[in-house]
């Protein structure tokens, strides 16, 4: 910026220069790592599977150096755009997308170096694992836009895991395994709301401490039933695979989007519904007041803390029917702890997207590909240990809550228990 | 008076081990034979939860059968209660401190991590003469765990980002770089391939207390004294005063002249520093060779003590011997009777759970006039 036109930064313009620095050193980082210092480049074979059949794949073969050159100079072209756009005070939002995906596959061009990388599979594997963040993260968007903290996610989707893979193997009904998945999940979410509403407990200790409990209870009960009595107890099967009529048909997206199991559409559906409801329904409007400002919501005749109790248990039943993903849509049966710390994940995709519910799909699918990303590179070998591809969700999501990429803020009054006649605990 | 704010917990944990019993004799198979014969099958049933809890006991506390050739060896598994406690007690007043100034410490596991490689890393690569070798094995994890968790607040200080977030992702991150450590030649065994680190030298290693039979170690000695240090610390010094004040009430403190950033940054320093002792205690105690599992669930157990606690350096220090006995014991449970060991973590979560729902156990004993004590509240995301 010239001197001659100083004028005082407003707070997100502020990140948002701090987010264009960032993106120019990573760039520039890209660039040379990635680019010029590989001493000669190595041919990298994406295959892009059009179909179901495996035939109709369709290889792209490039040159490693050329193409992280290229992406990378792409990339930096990118920044380029958004400092423009940023001098102009627009919104960066697109430039720093195609930043994100032009670095991305210029590090793929390096890390995958003589390599073969199956695209399609990569990206069907990415959704794969998305898939109960996504419910989790929905979990989150009900219960946090109300007011009211949901750490227990990781103890409702185990739930859900847990009673879904028991039921459909006890009744040897996969779909009575999934009507019970979000009871199991609404019943450990009854617990935090009634704790937390009406007894006004904290609900950060609160979410633990249930998380705690299912963990413990499904261990116990795993240990003492379903390992012992395995068909009886835990040969639940999985849900086979629909496929679409027409959509599934479309190269590449049809069999990454339309060749899933029910409880796949079950999200879509899910995503749909909380995103519109969110934000054009009266319900959305009382929800998101109660979060923000209950003691208004309250003046104009909302019941504060009735709104919050029916919101927790919806998010319990979302966060349960994803816990059946574990069982019914992946595995087939329940395994000790199987949730493995992804209601975490969850929690923090709902915080990297800033308590949206799309955000919330979008960093929910970020994580899960850099999770199916982390695999793949594992097994064809990679510069970098797999250790610390694990480790990208969780740094990237305290670099985000730390600001330096833009504004996180939960809704106002989320944590924070409300006393009928407005006033807090 | 003293006796009165007993009797909550104590409720509590008898409401919780009441439950967990049922659990036990419900998920039986022998009890859940008898469905026709309610009668035998709640005898049964009885049955096999005292077994659970008689055979709990055995673990943590005394063992006739030990005790037969030498009344001290009877004593074995107290010794085991105290080994497990120790790291418990330090894990539990990290969060406890950070408790009292108004921070959710929830990454006591991470920190116990950091402090667990620090203290594997100096004892088994210097050669230093015995006592000097030990305090350097600690002062190493203390001040990589301290850092560790001193970041945390340094990052909330700065930015704002809240500490329950950036603990809960800090505690993957040194899960993940504790197992890419242990595949590096610098902490794999010579000739050996598995992620086990080296043992510390015997010159690192904590003396035992009592004989060389019991496992007991100088360890719990240091856990009292760092229990003496953080009640000196909250009650007696400026700082903890300043600590408190905060805890109390933000805004108030700044006005006051307080800076909330160097007291935020320093609680987490500290709280990082006790969680790390405690890893330091479990390395050089009692798990000589640093595993990818050595953190095992001393983060969970840690806020449940702090909890159960109370939050006071005293109270951790009881609620870290009850769950060291918990833990103790149900090795002894899982071995003897085939009750998961799991069942402990249920006990645990529900101790916490009534405890923190004082008016529960209130409508559930119809009791009046019982005190409470003040509950303990994180702030929200905001906060």
């Amino acid at each position: 910026m010239s001197t001659t036109e100083v004028r005082s930064l407003s707070a997100p313009e502020r990140r948002r220069k701090r987010g264009i620095i960032t993106m120019a050193s990573l760039g520039a980082l890209g660039l040379l790592i990635f680019g010029i210092l590989p001493k000669n480049g190595q041919p990298v074979t994406y295959s892009f599977v059009l179909g179901n059949e495996w035939v109709l794949a369709k290889e792209w073969i490039i040159n490693s150096k050329m193409g992280a050159l290229a992406f990378s100079a792409i990339s930096l072209v990118a920044v380029l755009v958004a400092t423009l756009q940023f001098r102009a005070r627009k919104t960066i939002r697109i430039a720093s997308g195609l930043f994100g995906a032009t670095f991305l596959m210029s590090f793929l061009c390096w890390a995958a170096a003589g390599k073969f990388i199956p695209f399609t599979g990569l990206l069907q594997g990415a959704l794969f694992l998305s898939v109960p963040l996504i419910f989790g993260a929905m979990a989150g968007v009900l219960s946090e836009r109300s007011g009211v903290i949901n750490i227990a996610i990781e103890g409702q989707l185990l739930a859900g895991a847990f009673m879904s893979g028991v039921i459909a193997s006890l009744s040897q009904n996969k779909w009575a395994g999934l009507l019970i998945a979000p009871v199991a999940g609404m019943a450990i979410s009854s617990l935090l709301a009634i704790f937390a509403i009406k007894y006004g407990i904290d609900q950060v200790v609160l979410g633990f401490v249930l998380n705690v409990l299912v963990i413990g209870l499904t261990n116990f009960f795993y240990k003492r039933l379903l390992i012992p009595y395995q068909s009886t107890w835990n040969s639940g099967g999985t849900f086979a695979p629909i496929e679409i009529p027409l959509l599934s048909k479309i190269p590449v997206i049809g069999p990454i989007f339309f060749s899933q199991s029910i409880i796949v559409y079950l999200m879509y559906v899910a995503v749909a519904i909380i995103h519109i409801a969110l934000f054009k329904s009266k319900w959305g409007l009382r929800t998101r007041s109660v979060g923000e400002h209950p003691t208004a919501a309250e003046s104009v005749g909302i019941d504060v803390n009735k709104i919050r109790f029916k919101n927790v248990l919806l998010a319990g039943a979302v966060a349960g029917l994803g816990g059946a993903f574990f069982t019914l849509g992946a595995v087939g049966s329940f395994s000790k702890e199987m949730t493995a710390g992804k209601g975490f994940i969850a929690l923090a995709a709902l915080i990297f997207g800033r308590w949206s519910p799309l955000g919330a799909v979008a960093a929910a699918l970020i994580f899960g590909f850099a999770d199916n990303l982390q695999g793949l590179l594992t097994i064809t070998g990679t510069p970098i240990p797999s250790e610390f591809m694990l480790m990208a969700p969780y740094v990237a999501t305290i670099i985000a809550v730390s600001g330096f990429v833009g504004k996180v803020r939960a809704p106002a009054a989320d944590g924070v228990a409300y006393k009928r006649g407005g006033g807090s605990h | 008076m003293k006796l009165k704010k007993l009797l909550l917990p104590a409720l509590s944990f008898a409401m919780a081990l009441f439950v967990s019993g049922l659990l036990v004799a419900f998920s039986d198979a022998k009890v859940l034979a008898l469905k026709s014969h309610p009668l035998s099958m709640i005898s049964q049933g009885f049955r096999t939860a005292a077994g659970a809890y008689w055979a709990l006991f055995r673990g943590s506390i005394f063992d006739p059968q030990l005790a037969s050739g030498h009344l001290l060896q009877g004593f074995y598994p107290l010794s085991e209660t105290l080994v497990a406690a120790a790291p418990l007690i330090l894990t539990g007043l990290s969060v406890a401190l950070a408790f009292r100034a108004g921070l959710f410490n929830i990454g006591a596991q991470g920190q116990f991590i950091a402090g667990a490689i620090g203290a594997s890393w100096v004892g088994f690569t210097f050669n230093l003469p015995i006592v000097i070798h030990s305090i350097a094995a600690i002062a190493a994890a203390m001040l990589f765990a301290g850092l560790y968790g001193g970041f945390v607040g340094f990052l909330k200080a700065r930015t704002g980002a809240h500490e329950v977030i950036v603990t809960i992702m800090l505690n993957y991150v040194a899960g993940y770089f504790l197992l890419w450590l242990l595949s590096t030649t610098a902490f794999l065994r010579p000739n050996r391939q598995d992620p086990l680190a080296p043992e510390v030298h015997q010159s690192a290693r904590l003396p035992h207390l009592f004989g060389p039979n019991l496992r007991a170690n100088l360890g719990f000695i240091i856990a009292l004294f760092a229990a003496a240090a953080v009640w000196w610390l909250l009650s007696r010094s400026t700082w903890g005063f300043r600590f408190r004040a905060v805890g109390a009430n933000a805004d108030a403190s700044r006005t006051a002249g307080i800076s909330v950033a160097r007291v935020t940054t320093s609680v987490m320093f500290i709280a990082g520093a006790l969680a790390g002792l405690g890893g330091a205690v479990q390395i050089l105690g009692s798990e000589p060779a640093m595993t990818a599992g050595v953190g095992g669930s001393f983060g969970f157990d840690a806020i449940t003590v702090a909890l159960l606690g109370r939050a006071t350096p005293i109270g951790t220090v009881f609620a870290a011997l009850l769950f060291g006995a918990l833990r103790a014991g149900g090795l002894t449970m899982q071995a003897s009777t085939e009750t998961p060991l799991d069942l402990v973590l249920v006990i645990q979560a529900l101790v916490v759970l009534f405890i923190a729902a004082p008016a529960l156990i209130k409508s559930l004993f119809r009791l009046k006039n019982v005190d409470a004590g003040e509950t303990i509240a994180s702030k929200g995301w905001n906060g």
